[in-house]
């Protein structure tokens, strides 16, 4: 997987052949080894063959063109010449020669955007240039050797000066490879939106020169910072998709697994990254037992825990662990730690209530919101009782942020009519169905409505 | 080498009511930020109050019309500007970050390059 482009890579055609879209595309599809290849290929090596094409064009929408190119290509060639041992390579090979081969052709055509600022490039402009914008120890924090291609990417993509609507597109499209369709049905807009705003976040990265680099030190721990704030953005709108007619995508729950992973081996001592992916496989791997086979959401309480993912629970555990010995510990952490207590509890009733409210104070000291507040007063209910829990989502009653949030009014149904206060309860209910737009989650909370009876 | 405009924007009513004290302190800042940034700054000013401006669009008939007035109506007004010389967006914004900005922020613009 990660094969460092210096070394010679696998045997590419001396000449390569013109595409053959239709056809090609075709009679590999007849070759279903080739086919799921290449699907492999285009999901584990995307970013990493992406990454060492824009060193070359210095130009993303050249460099997505160029290795579009290479994946088409290996449709059409690995049937006959054998899948590659390193695809990866093999791809970024073909993709570069085919960008110097563009590059070449169109050396005098007038450039749409501005060329990307990449270190090379400073280097190039004078050793002051390249000083600042390349510090020795941007290298030695991705760990040693020059800094994989795929940071650089994954750092444009994640650029604070972009919106977070745009980071997200961007790595879906960038470093997922999904195409501009399939990122604009993850969020649910018209591909016409989505185009424009892909385009419109290129450009700025071209004009406004965000930099194609590995941030220096001083500032990498609020790069990384950034970076996860959009792969936990992407992961629980997978998890818990707002609006919409299934519970989950699990599409998008994938990604951001795949990222997080990408992320963990190209920066192995972070241990908020660390943190994130065990966040993601703790609360993943309740991903069969969360709905029935209607499609109902079935809450934590009455999931059948014989479903959850064995494998993907200890590898989180192993992961959190490795992330608290980091003190303070950071946000994502410490949600992944309280994911870890719940699935390490065989039975509903033997969950360690006190310890998850003792964490979510500590996520509170540190990252205040009023939706950890809820989570935390939710766990205070089961700790000591359903009227102490009620007494502290009163609390959070008057808060501006909760007041258009649904799960603050289903919270409270649940310990009203725990309580047997049936009135106050229905209330609760019907103002949550009021205010969730997800349609499995609408229905879980009309089922309660109707349990309640008259 | 790319040159960037910093944008300052203030509430003109509160820089308006600041005290000679306050004044001179912020001229102290802006002083002091000139110097530490002296080897990257290519220009800038103070502006006077948009109470001064003066506008000037096309008008009917390929005429011009000029008005009394900013050019748009905001609450934070430019108030100055400094032009920097800055190899990528993160250096140019390590130089606004410390911009003294005691009304309001700043915007950081690429100056649109001639290739």
């Amino acid at each position: 997987m990660d094969s460092p482009i210096g070394q010679a890579p696998d045997p590419v055609p001396a000449d390569p052949v013109p595409v053959r879209p239709a056809a090609g595309v075709g009679s590999a599809a007849a070759d279903p080894a080739v086919a799921a290849a290449v699907a492999d290929a285009h999901r584990r090596e995307w970013a990493f063959v992406l990454a060492a094409t824009v060193r070359v064009t210095r130009d993303l929408d050249l460099a997505e063109e160029c290795v579009q190119d290479a994946y088409t290509r290996a449709l059409g060639t690995w049937g006959t010449t054998g899948i590659p041992a390193r695809p990866g390579a093999w791809l970024t090979t073909v993709a570069r020669r085919r960008a110097l081969d563009l590059l070449r052709r169109d050396a005098t055509a007038q450039r749409v955007l501005p060329l990307l600022v990449t270190d090379q490039a400073l280097a190039a402009a004078g050793p002051e240039a390249a000083d600042l914008a390349a510090p020795a120890d941007a290298a030695d924090a991705a760990g040693p050797g020059i800094a994989d291609d795929r940071l650089r990417l994954v750092f444009t993509c994640c650029h604070p000066a972009l919106s977070t609507e745009a980071q997200v597109a961007l790595s879906l499209r960038l470093l997922c490879g999904l195409s501009t369709a399939e990122v604009a049905r993850a969020f649910l807009v018209s591909e016409a939106t989505m185009a424009a705003r892909i385009t419109r976040a290129k450009k700025k990265i071209a004009a406004a020169r965000i930099p194609y680099r590995v941030p220096p030190r001083a500032e990498l721990t609020d790069r990384v910072d950034a970076v996860l704030t959009v792969l936990h953005l992407l992961f629980s709108t997978g998890y818990a998709a707002p609006t919409g007619d299934v519970l989950m995508r699990a599409d998008l729950v994938d990604r951001s697994l795949d990222l997080a992973r990408m992320l963990r081996m190209l920066l192995p001592g972070r241990h908020e990254v660390a943190g994130l992916m065990a966040l993601i496989l703790l609360t993943d791997a309740r991903r069969d037992a969360r709905a029935d086979s209607a499609g109902r959401l079935i809450l934590l309480a009455d999931q059948d825990r014989a479903r959850w993912d064995a494998a993907k629970i200890a590898e989180g555990t192993a992961l959190v662990r490795e992330a608290l010995t980091q003190r303070p510990p950071g946000r994502f952490t410490l949600m992944a730690a309280i994911a870890a207590v719940h699935d390490g509890a065989p039975a509903f009733a033997d969950t360690d209530w006190p310890q998850i409210v003792g964490l979510y104070d500590l996520l509170m000291r540190s990252w205040p919101s009023p939706v950890v507040e809820l989570n935390r007063a939710v766990a205070v209910g089961f700790a000591d009782g359903p009227a102490a829990g009620l007494v502290a989502l009163d609390a959070l009653a008057a808060s501006p942020e909760l007041a258009g949030y649904g799960y603050l009014a289903a919270a409270r149904a649940d310990f009203l009519r725990l309580l047997g206060r049936t009135g106050e309860a229905r209330l609760a209910y019907e103002d949550a169905l009021l205010l969730t737009g997800n349609a499995v989650e609408r229905e879980f909370l009309a089922t309660r409505l109707d349990q309640l009876g008259s | 080498m790319s040159q960037y405009l910093i944008l300052i924007y203030a509430d003109e009513a509160q820089w308006a009511g600041a005290t000679p004290e306050e004044n001179a302190q912020l001229t102290k800042e802006h002083m002091e930020f000139g110097q530490r940034h002296a080897g990257v700054l290519r220009g800038g000013n103070a502006l006077q109050a948009t109470s001064t401006a003066t506008s000037v669009r096309p008008g009917q008939d390929g005429g011009v019309t000029v008005t009394d007035g900013p050019f748009a109506e905001t609450k934070e007004a430019l108030g100055g500007y400094y032009v920097v010389e800055a190899a990528d967006l993160d250096q140019a914004l390590a130089v606004a970050k410390d911009v003294p900005t005691r009304f309001g922020g700043v915007e950081v613009r690429p100056v649109w390059e001639v290739m």
